[in-house]
């Protein structure tokens, strides 16, 4: 037995367990999980496992950054992970420029909430920043039109002339950002975008620690995953899939694809730009700067990278393209590796900081060489693929 | 709006715009080939680009020339020029290959899904610009002065630079060259079939993998041409270069109607046009958002591209 075969009939043991588990079972181990997710960025966490921490050094653990600031941003890019998994995993339209979506969250909530953004300090439509709480469902609203916006002329266009399209809009989207003379002032950026709301015991809840934030998006998360089962169970996601299969084939069988399709692209954007709007509260910055194209690659490598069309895939590739990274950070100072190594009176930066991305590309090729469906694929999916595999010509 | 500053530069935008052009149009060349044969974007090859414009650097730096050295007699300079775009061709069709070997093979060889071609790709273009990253201590790097920047001649406000008359000339050989190469060889029929029917192909006796091999050294001398040339227009490079031109050249040769060679160079030359036509009218920052407005509008009323998809379709 290989150790692939090994590997995979351990995977089928532990799923077969999983189905045969009663329910009750399954909620409380879930709720576990939830738990432990929660309990994860605080410090008192791991002393109370015995975990040293400061200078000392634990596998999980990522020292040049902290902990919370990190599995903050895993968790809006998981959530950028789950809006995408619904245009490509679902309805197997590729986007590559669904950081624009990203952009139009942040910058509703930036420009609407920020004292000090031009549509209050020049424009005067304004009399004064809008609250957070109201600001939240407007950001989502104007994401999603801008999803049907976008999706209304490109998505009579399929696989990769759609891709084009949509890199396109997420770069006219941040050269419109970049104009310092229009409202999103530019690279100066808008400062000052207000925390959410909340205090317990007088202090606000949501300061400049990323713990709060964390679990904020944590929880939005969490509802998220409802939203998107429940949606890909009912007739909208059966008509994605039919979709993704075969266009032609589910046109016929009734299916409005074009309406679907559109569907599709504004769910995702919504979330897209939900992610934005919590983002820039947690930021209270933002400028044309941080939304660069790279990001969007970025989100959609999350998603094939954790297997496209499964929720838990998402997830799991949105955490991992942000915490390998951070984590590779952190193996110099273990391994105490050189920071820099002189080549003929030329210093060169080689520490795992610096060359984390290069490691990550690497990561990616292996992770796809072995397993071309992705780390945690769709069930139904990953079984077409074996077929697909024993298709393959031989000596091809 | 500035009409005025559009038809005062006219002369200037269309010649600064066919040069542009023409490098877009090189690039393209190597997106379109590999689409056309594996319906595959290469998201490396903008990073192979990068790779020709430092091999050009360090090829002239070996001769002993840096940004601080005086510019060299025109003899002399045709030389280098011709030794950076020799050796910059080979590395990056040398680099072009190695990619398509460790990243896109295996997984053919498994049958993989398209879109898991589309990650390794971004990982090859990942590893690919880290490497020179760290390898340059991600600094920008200037280039060394070749050719005199003074007009080569001139009709009335029609000026052009011997940088200018060298890209396009060269461009222009390059795609005639590729054409004809594709149309009327042995190998081009070859890489016409796999476009056609790889498996059909196979049986008819191509050597799949070979031909495929090929169009990725095609593409590779192609974006090696058109590093040297850009290096030249632009003056410096870093490592991170390659995404934005890629992005262009992709999608020019989206313009022009993808895995068809002719449709790329017209799109790469449009695209280089529009875009500083439209510089010159709403400002610099507009170029690229004009770009991709007219290719979203283009693809809106022919979704095939200007020319349409054909590089398995073209007769001999």
């Amino acid at each position: 037995m290989t150790v692939r075969d090994r590997w995979r009939s351990f995977w089928q043991g532990v799923s077969r367990r999983w189905d045969n588990m009663p329910t009750w079972g399954r909620i409380a181990l879930m709720v576990a999980f939830l738990v432990f997710l929660y309990a994860l960025p605080n410090r008192g966490f791991y002393e109370y496992l015995g975990i040293p921490l400061g200078s000392d050094y634990f596998p999980f653990y990522t020292t040049r950054n902290d902990m919370a600031a990190v599995l903050f941003q895993c968790a809006y890019i998981i959530l950028l992970a789950l809006g995408l998994n619904i245009v490509v995993g679902y309805a197997g339209l590729l986007d590559l420029g669904f950081f624009g979506f990203f952009a139009v969250g942040a910058y509703t909530v930036a420009t609407l909430t920020s004292p000090e953004s031009k549509v209050i300090t020049e424009y005067n439509w304004l009399e004064s920043p809008l609250p957070w709480l109201v600001v939240m469902p407007i950001a989502i609203a104007l994401s999603l039109l801008a999803g049907v916006l976008l999706g209304l002329p490109v998505l009579r266009l399929r696989g990769d002339y759609l891709a084009i399209v949509t890199l396109g809009f997420a770069e006219m989207i941040r050269i419109v950002a970049q104009q310092n003379e229009w409202i999103f002032n530019g690279d100066r950026g808008i400062p000052n975008i207000p925390h959410p709301p909340g205090s317990v015991g007088g202090e606000p809840f949501f300061g400049f620690e990323f713990k709060e934030y964390y679990w904020l998006v944590l929880t939005v998360i969490i509802l998220m995953v409802f939203l998107i089962r429940n949606m890909y169970h009912s007739r909208v996601g059966r008509a994605w899939v039919a979709i993704r299969e075969d266009e032609d084939a589910a046109e016929i069988m009734g299916v409005n694809t074009y309406k679907f399709k559109i569907w599709a692209f504004c769910m995702g954007a919504g979330i897209g730009g939900l992610s934005g709007a919590l983002w820039a509260s947690q930021a209270s910055f933002i400028n044309a700067s941080t939304f660069r194209l790279e990001s969007s690659i970025l989100v959609l490598s999350a998603v094939l990278l954790g297997g496209a069309g499964n929720i838990g895939g998402a997830i799991l590739g949105g955490f991992l393209v942000i915490y390998i990274p951070e984590w590779l950070r952190s193996i110099g100072d273990v391994f105490g590796l050189p920071e820099t190594v002189s080549v003929g009176g030329q210093d060169y930066d080689v520490s795992a900081t610096s060359l984390r991305y290069f490691f990550f590309g690497i990561i990616l090729i292996v992770v796809m060489i072995f397993r071309p469906q992705g780390l945690w694929p769709n069930r139904q999916r990953a079984r077409e693929l074996r077929d697909r595999e024993k298709e393959a010509m031989v000596g091809a | 709006m500035n009409f005025s500053n559009l038809i005062n530069s006219f002369p200037e935008l269309t010649i600064t715009g066919l040069t542009q052009g023409a490098i877009y149009a090189l690039v393209a060349l190597g997106y379109t080939l590999v689409y056309g044969v594996l319906r595959l974007i290469n998201f490396a090859h903008s990073e192979v680009y990068m790779i020709g414009t430092f091999v050009a650097l360090w090829t002239w730096s070996a001769f002993g020339f840096d940004v601080n050295t005086a510019r060299p007699s025109l003899p002399a300079a045709i030389g280098l020029i011709a030794a950076a775009v020799l050796v910059a061709a080979v590395v990056c069709g040398l680099v072009a290959m190695l990619v398509e070997v460790t990243a896109y093979r295996p997984l053919r060889a498994r049958n993989a899904p398209p879109l898991a071609f589309l990650i390794t790709a971004i990982g090859a273009s990942f590893v690919l610009s880290e490497f020179v990253g760290a390898f340059t201590n991600r600094r920008q790097l200037g280039v060394p002065a070749m050719l005199p920047t003074a007009p080569i001649f001139s009709i009335g406000s029609w000026s052009v630079t011997p940088i200018q008359l060298s890209t396009i000339v060269v461009a222009l050989v390059m795609l005639i060259g590729l054409d004809t190469f594709v149309r009327k060889t042995r190998f081009g029929r070859g890489i016409r079939a796999v476009a056609q029917d790889q498996n059909t192909a196979a049986l008819m006796g191509v050597n799949k993998n070979r031909v495929i091999l090929l169009v990725f050294l095609l593409g590779g001398l192609m974006a090696g041409v058109a590093a040297v040339f850009a290096d030249m227009k632009i003056g410096n490079t870093r490592f991170n270069v390659g995404f934005l031109l890629g992005l262009k050249a992709f999608a020019a040769a989206v313009l022009g109607g993808i895995g068809n060679l002719r449709g790329a160079a017209l799109g790469g030359v449009l695209l280089g046009l529009v875009e500083n036509y439209a510089s010159g009218l709403f400002g610099t920052a507009f170029g690229n958002f004009t770009a991709f407005v007219v290719l979203i509008l283009l693809l809106m009323f022919r979704p095939t591209g200007l020319l349409g998809e054909s590089l398995g379709r073209a007769r001999a």
